[in-house]
């Protein structure tokens, strides 16, 4: 049997199970908030164009609108300046192989249980590969807060001093981008960067690292805890759009099933 | 004396809901004059430019001597109720529903007699006049007692000619509006039944949410002018118990045409302004045209809190005066629809508001109380037009006068 034949029979025996890890596009889930002099990014919109009527008769369909970075969505090294020069650094020009690929997950929601703050932190990284080995390169990481199960105002949780949710420290992105060469970083919260990223040195190291060195980014994922350490498998393509700074898309994983051998 | 006007009770839901009639309607041109000071508050009738007497009813040359330059003036509200009488029976099916009818003729000081309605508290003898619009949107003239008396809107022919709030229920579209606590308070005051208040993106926490849920009469309901779906919900949810809509949501952003490259903002200052009156119009409307009739707390009017921009641009913000144009425009089309359903609309211009977006201008500004109060004075006169604090006012006499003019004046030092 082939490799592809031997996925596609775990896949049918559910020794291979397939989990979902996008939110809804939903009008009312949480975009990133900036400052109101700035431009912001847009909510998701859906627009009913005709439902079986006289608007058009055996047919329902939508006009849709959102940002690039709407919803469970992937951040290209274009989206900051420190990737702007990096070659193939828009979502149309990412060759399709990076957008399939292995993922470690660190769990650390039991720490953004209790604050809300939390870091990601190189320690934290160290413990976990003390446990699971030595992160691979070109893997993802995605850091599991199950901030995803939060809902309204809790998931930003904005107050007067800024957002606060967890993220991880500048240190930890060194390590992972330069010294474990990851392919890119994942959160639960609406981005990459802690809530309180701006005030690091630099500012949202997630961001400015990953995307300095090519590398890439997803945020707003759903339900994290559903995949194991290590052993699963990321499937995450972002929308072909022409020198696009990221796009939603529908994050999926295949996981080893319940009742795998 | 006027008896107190008593909630409504709860409707029996085996009678059908009366119907929205209308006093009769066609006018002549030189009528609509009427109808046009009734729309602004004012007490004028015309007056010959040659001879200066005045004319009553409108008409197209002089009664004196045969003049056509008939300009409306203000008149002095003031006269003397001659003759009365009361209409018990009519075929008319407005007038039927609301039998009987006092009508009266009053001698004013100029010498003219106008035909109009009484209130209920007025005797032979000297009254004071009012220009309203009743609820075909046509100017009518009825006479108050001199004095103020208690309880006195409460006339059943006088509260016709106006919307005003008591125990009728309102929906303010935008909670986090810096005009909102202002104009609840200013509603609870005046006796509405309940406030609905409209809050978006709730995942947004922002400051005096609690203080205004805590408020006695007052509702937070899920409402996001920018979303279609939204809009339905809620119109779904309370359309059929919107009495009064008043729509305070604004998006803006200063600057110029020219000092941006992209229309992000222009967007959503017509997705705010422009189309989330349409998403609004489009959900409410129909159920507020069906229920003008609907008794004590029927649905009686929509109320547009635009830029006085909306007349003539301010090109320091280029985007927010041309949506504010928009919305004014789709203003004048909801009026003409609604006015078949007996529900007023009214626009509130205002100057420049006391906030974040308008830290450039100098005073004076418009003040959250004053506008509420000027709000809810147009809803119980049932004015069409009002222009809320100094710098609107200036800019309308100016706009009547010649738009060329003040487009030019506005223009002066943009673009340098």
């Amino acid at each position: 049997m082939t490799a592809l034949q031997t996925l596609a029979a775990a896949l049918a025996t559910g020794a291979v199970e397939v989990v979902d890890l996008t939110h809804t596009l939903d009008p009312d889930f949480p975009v990133i908030v900036l400052p109101p002099e700035f431009g912001q990014c847009a909510r998701f919109r859906m627009e009913e164009v005709s439902a079986y009527d006289h608007r058009g008769p055996s047919w329902k369909w939508h006009n849709i609108s959102m940002s690039e970075h709407t919803g469970t969505h992937f951040d290209a090294p274009v989206h900051w300046i420190t990737g702007r020069d990096r070659p193939n650094s828009a979502v149309d020009e990412i060759a399709p192989e990076n957008f399939v690929g292995p993922v470690c997950v660190i769990d650390c929601s039991q720490g953004a249980a209790e604050d809300e703050d939390f870091e990601l932190t190189p320690d934290i990284i160290a413990e976990w590969e003390g446990i699971h080995g030595r992160i691979p390169a070109d893997s993802w990481v995605l850091m599991r807060t199950d901030w995803s199960k939060r809902r309204g105002a809790e998931y930003l949780n904005l107050r007067e001093d800024g957002a606060h949710s967890p993220g991880p420290t500048p240190e930890a992105m060194r390590i992972l981008v330069h010294d474990r060469h990851i392919r890119g970083f994942g959160t639960e919260t609406v981005g990459t960067d802690a809530g309180q990223g701006m005030h690091y040195t630099p500012p949202f190291p997630a961001h400015h690292t990953l995307h300095g060195a090519g590398r890439y980014g997803l945020q707003c994922l759903a339900g994290l805890d559903r995949l194991p350490p290590t052993g699963a498998m990321l499937l995450a393509a972002p929308l072909k759009i022409r020198n696009g700074t990221g796009s939603p898309l529908r994050v999926l994983a295949l996981v080893p099933g319940k009742d795998a051998t | 004396m006027t008896d107190p006007l008593q909630p409504p009770p709860k409707k029996n839901p085996q009678v059908r809901s009366p119907l929205a009639h209308l006093p009769p309607v066609p006018r002549s041109r030189a009528a609509l004059g009427l109808t046009a000071r009734a729309a602004e508050g004012r007490f004028a009738l015309q007056q010959c430019a040659d001879c200066g007497a005045v004319q009553y009813p409108p008409r197209d040359a002089c009664r004196v001597c045969l003049s056509t330059d008939l300009p409306w003036r203000d008149q002095p509200p003031m006269g003397a109720l001659i003759a009365e009488t009361t209409i018990r029976i009519s075929p008319d099916l407005y007038f039927r529903d609301r039998m009987p009818w006092r009508m009266g003729t009053v001698r004013l000081a100029s010498g003219v007699s106008v035909l109009c309605h009484l209130h209920g508290d007025v005797r032979k003898g000297p009254v004071r006049l009012i220009l309203r619009l009743d609820r075909a949107g046509q100017g009518v003239i009825m006479a108050l007692p001199e004095q103020e008396g208690p309880d006195m809107a409460d006339d059943p022919q006088l509260r016709e000619l106006g919307a005003d709030p008591k125990h009728r229920r309102v929906l303010i579209t935008d909670a986090r509006a810096p005009t909102t606590r202002a104009l609840v308070r200013a509603l609870l005051d005046a006796g509405a039944a309940t406030v609905f208040v409209g809050e978006a993106e709730p995942w947004r926490r922002w400051p005096g949410r609690d203080a205004l849920a805590a408020m006695d009469r007052v509702e937070i309901v899920p409402l996001d002018l920018t979303d279609s779906a939204s809009v339905r919900e809620a119109a779904g949810t309370l359309g059929g118990k919107t009495d009064i809509l008043i729509n305070n949501a604004a998006f803006l952003r200063p600057g110029g045409l020219l000092e941006r490259s992209d229309t992000v903002f222009a967007q959503q200052e017509l997705e705010v302004n422009y189309l989330g009156l349409m998403r609004l119009a489009q959900g409410f409307g129909p159920m507020m045209h069906a229920r003008g009739g609907d008794g004590v707390n029927s649905a009686a009017a929509w109320v547009n809190i635009l830029s006085a921009h909306a007349l003539a641009a301010d090109p320091a913000h280029a985007g927010y005066s041309a949506a504010s144009a928009a919305a004014l425009s789709l203003t004048q089309s909801l009026r003409a629809e609604m006015r078949g359903g007996g529900v007023r609309v009214m626009t509130v211009l205002t100057g420049p508001p006391d906030d974040e977006w308008h830290a450039e201008i100098p005073p004076p500004k418009v003040a959250p109380r004053a506008l509420a109060r000027a709000l809810v004075d147009g809803l119980q006169r049932g004015l069409e037009e009002v222009a809320c604090g100094d710098v609107a006012r200036d800019l309308v006499e100016r706009w009547q006068r010649d738009a060329k003019v003040l487009e030019r004046e506005l223009a002066e030092g943009a673009g340098r």
